[in-house]
């Protein structure tokens, strides 16, 4: 139900521009309004965010220790520097691979349950499906979106030229075939079945979880369809591009309605990016139990709201309520006056 | 526990499908069995009048009952606290924003594993404050509402979070695996803090918090009750090894302050750790002290507030100025290890006083400089690098009747990393050593069900469904290697795992890593013993009158 409720707003989201286009000619506002105003709501949301974030105090540090910490004698005892890593080059290191590798998703298992010959069994085994999914989605993603720099930028920096180069290697079909594009569609299915199919994951998934993925496939779908099968004017869809970075607008006719459907898609998503659960990326970054040293026991850390009125309850409290007892059990104590038995008690 | 099914059955009930209705609209189970008891108000009473403002009224309530007798005015409270805590802890408020509901974390808990309940997934677990948040916190989920699973703040959803906050051990083993790192041990502690505020509260941990700043200890157990015990335990060490050790109590002048969880004082079998400790300090002539004040390791307010925790802990440093000892050593524990490793430095660290210095082995002479700003050395640590120069004479054969396994504890292995130090122990005072299948150990290991205050009788089931992944991982090595001792370096522990075995793997003890030191601990040379630490008797060495042979030595 979630998922067709989403399918159905990402529907929805494709028809304006149509309309808005064709029938009520809307070129400008759909070429250079929308974008436009989508990608500052974007810095805006997403930089406002981060700030939230950041403000907010790291009171402790408690980094997740995957592995062995740094011994007294790192010889006898292997430190695992990635994964419990105690300077900042080690974490730094931790964090680079989580994330452009993904590691600690690499590590899922799946558990089963099953019944063995004389007792039953909890079984686990390595599930690396998930990963290759994530990998693949946003690999694709981040190359196809490093790509389109191509519109944006002139001269075309070369390593945009290298990464069309390398990403349409298999020389398939004319235009040549992009592998990103196959990868970002394959990877928005194969998360979105995982999610419709997999009765777990299908439990806790949410409008907001099935939306960005349909969204992303529109907008992968519209991308493919302008390139292979509308065959858009690019020199033209340049000219507009390089028009809104340098502020001077334009929109050329030769411009056909399934760009402007592409564009108001991306739009979309940046606006709901920086309100919505996408904001794992810059989140990653922040994450206090991988981002952090496991240093504290060697290093002093300040926590910015530490209150210092909160003392241990005093010994000189607990000798006077329990002195009597101790002395008669020979413990030493502080004051020899606590020892003595209230003078009641002695008439 | 005579309602609780036998373990085949229980293992048979486990589904995990997730129930027809959505999480938000199933309805929660409050009869009893699923929750703990509620503090006694004179606990609360006790500490409201010492941390004023952070516990709400004291007073006698049910869970079983409709009217949770909260304060009128309980919603407010819970949001501003929430709003507060937002920005006093990135964690809460990263991890209420970034979480994608990937689901990886979904079976790695363990009370998932045992129950398959959909709110024991960690994701879901963390969705019953998210939900929270994004409905009383953020514009989309004010305006989009339930597309974007959020809700406001209800009575039935505070109530939701008693049940499922305590069926959380912070165990941390769904940290390990989410791919940014969510702990779902911080939202059980924002969440903890949150309901102390409105009164809701469990006895298994408000009682223990009030007698660890009353006694010192959370079993309540007063100075001189202390001494008697642990004259008692001199008594049974020279009943085993017909050595008088010394245990010097609250005494001035030592180098060195000794604080272990008050557990290992108190019940079997933590007590033979106990006495392993005594026994391997009086051999070493270890300039040492103990202390009745600051005579609880462990941390009740780890599992309550960070004020309380800060209060307990502070203890440690104040006795240690007080009797002029220059550093700490540890005991085996696993939460206070958390506490000492990622909190205490924080904490207290500006109260130490002028004389501490990195701990520094009188016997080997290795400067531990990995703990150069608490002060404080874990005890295996402390060991290894004595086995590791040779100080220790050491006759492993003294366990040989023991098949050894070791569980990693929650604590010192995913919020600490000292995972070899305890194995190279262990390898040296025993021959038989089998570690647990992978994925069941390290820092993968599986929780006790008895963390974080979890650790009473009333939910026992709860309790032995969620210790379904280590006990069968521990079936397993019995089966496989015969193993018939799973020692641990955690006082919960100690006490949770034996129903636990028990249950699940029945004719496997549990100890601790020091009495294992204790029985292979040779005084003299030529020393014979005839019992290990338990008084039990050693192969060769049984009472020809007496057929009976400890649990332990039975065969299957």
């Amino acid at each position: 139900m979630n998922a067709l409720y989403s399918l159905l707003f990402v529907f929805l989201l494709v028809l304006i521009p149509l309309f808005g286009v064709d029938a009520a000619h809307m070129r400008t506002f759909f070429g250079v309004c929308v974008p436009t105003t989508a990608f500052i709501i974007f810095l805006i949301g997403f930089v406002y965010k981060v700030i939230i974030w950041g403000r907010s105090a790291v009171p402790f540090r408690i980094p997740t220790t995957g592995g062995q910490f740094r011994s007294y004698d790192p010889e006898l005892f292997k430190q695992n520097k990635l994964d419990c890593p105690q300077t900042g080059a080690q974490t730094f290191f931790r964090m680079a691979l989580e994330v452009l590798a993904f590691r600690s998703l690499f590590r899922n298992t799946r558990v089963s349950l099953y019944q063995g010959k004389d007792y039953p069994v909890v079984a686990y085994k390595s599930s690396k499906w998930l990963w290759v999914f994530a990998i693949t989605f946003h690999y694709s993603f981040f190359i196809i979106a490093l790509r389109h720099l191509r519109l944006f930028l002139e001269p075309v920096p070369f390593f945009v030229n290298g990464l069309d180069f390398v990403d349409g290697l298999l020389q398939i079909g004319a235009p040549v075939m992009y592998l990103t594009n196959v990868g970002l569609v394959l990877g928005v299915l194969l998360l979105l079945g995982r999610r419709l199919v997999l009765p777990r994951i299908n439990y806790i998934s949410y409008v907001s979880d099935y939306f960005p993925l349909f969204l992303i496939l529109a907008i992968a779908l519209s991308g493919i369809y302008m390139r292979y099968y509308a065959k858009v004017d690019v020199i033209a869809i340049k000219e507009l591009t390089m028009g809104l970075v340098t502020f001077s607008y334009t929109v050329p006719e030769t411009i056909a309605a399934p760009f402007f459907v592409h564009v108001f898609l991306v739009s979309c998503l940046m606006v709901y990016f920086p309100f919505s659960k996408l904001m794992h990326m810059p989140g990653v970054f922040l994450s206090p139990t991988r981002n952090l040293p496991n240093d504290t026991r060697a290093k002093h850390h300040v926590n910015p709201w530490n209150d210092p009125n909160i003392k241990a309850h005093a010994y000189a409290d607990y000798e006077k309520q329990f002195g009597v007892p101790m002395a008669e059990a020979g413990l030493p104590l502080d004051n020899p006056e606590n020892g003595k038995a209230p003078a009641e008690e002695e008439a | 526990m005579s309602d609780i099914p036998k373990a085949d059955e229980l293992f048979k009930s486990i589904d995990y499908n997730p129930p027809t209705t959505g999480w938000m609209e199933t309805p929660v189970d409050f009869s009893p069995g699923h929750w703990c008891y509620p503090a006694k108000p004179e606990k609360i009473e006790y500490m409201d009048s010492k941390l004023p403002g952070l516990w709400g009224p004291a007073r006698e309530w049910l869970p079983s009952n409709d009217d949770w007798k909260l304060p009128p005015n309980w919603k407010e409270i819970v949001v501003n606290g929430f709003r507060e805590r937002l920005k006093k802890f990135r964690t809460l408020q990263v991890y209420m924003d970034i979480c994608v509901r990937c689901g990886a974390c979904a079976d790695k808990c363990h009370y998932f594993i045992g129950s398959g309940d959909p709110k024991n997934m960690p994701v879901l677990r963390a969705e019953l404050m998210r939900s929270v948040y994004r409905g009383e916190f953020t514009l989309a989920g004010k305006i989009l509402g339930n597309l974007t699973g959020s809700r406001v703040m209800e009575e039935d959803v505070l109530k939701e979070w008693f049940i499922y906050f305590y069926q959380c051990t912070q165990c941390r083993r769904c940290s390990l695996y989410c791919p940014y790192g969510i702990d779902t041990a911080e939202m059980t502690m924002m969440a903890r803090e949150l309901m102390h505020l409105v009164g809701l509260n469990t006895n298994w941990i408000m009682e223990p918090v009030a007698n660890c700043n009353i006694t010192g200890n959370h079993l309540g157990i007063q100075p001189h009750a202390f001494k008697d015990i642990v004259d008692f335990m001199v008594d049974d060490i020279e009943e085993v090894t017909g050595r008088k050790v010394k245990a010097p109590l609250n005494e001035h002048g030592h180098e060195i302050l000794f604080i272990t969880p008050s557990g290992d004082v108190f019940a079997d079998p933590g007590i033979y750790t106990f006495m392993g400790y005594l026994l391997l300090f009086d051999y070493l002539d270890l300039d040492y002290t103990l202390s009745t004040y600051a005579s609880e390791g462990g941390n009740f307010g780890s599992f309550t507030n960070n004020e309380v925790m800060k209060k307990l802990n502070a203890k440690m440093y104040a006795e240690a100025e007080r009797l002029g000892c220059k550093w700490i050593l540890g005991g085996e524990c696993g939460h206070m290890w958390r506490v000492v490793h990622q909190y205490m430095d924080t904490m207290n660290g500006e109260n130490q006083w002028s004389g501490m210095t990195t701990p520094k082995s009188p016997i080997t002479g290795t400067v531990f400089e990995t703990s150069a700003a608490t002060k404080m050395l874990h005890i295996t640590e402390f060991t290894s690098d004595l086995i590791k120069h040779n100080k220790l004479k050491l006759d492993p054969s003294r366990n040989d009747h023991l098949r050894v396994t070791f569980h990693d504890s929650c604590n010192p292995a995913r919020g600490m990393g000292l995972l070899e130090e305890p194995r190279y122990v262990l390898k040296h005072v025993c021959n038989n050593y089998f570690e647990m299948p992978e994925g069941t150990t390290r820092e993968q290991t599986f929780c006790c069900a008895g963390g974080a205050g979890l650790n009473t009788d009333e939910i026992m089931e709860i309790r032995l469904r969620g210790g379904l992944p280590r006990g069968n991982a521990l079936r397993y090595v019995q089966e496989k290697h015969g193993v018939n001792l799973m020692a641990c370096i955690c006082a919960i522990d100690r006490a949770t795992l034996i129903p636990l075995a028990d249950y699940w793997a029945p004719g496997v003890g549990i100890s601790g890593v020091h009495e294992l030191v204790a029985n292979a601990l040779v005084l003299e040379e030529g020393e014979v013993r005839t019992m290990d630490m338990r008084q039990e008797p050693l192969p060769g060495f049984e009472d020809e009158d007496d057929d009976w042979t400890p649990p332990n030595m039975e065969d299957a």
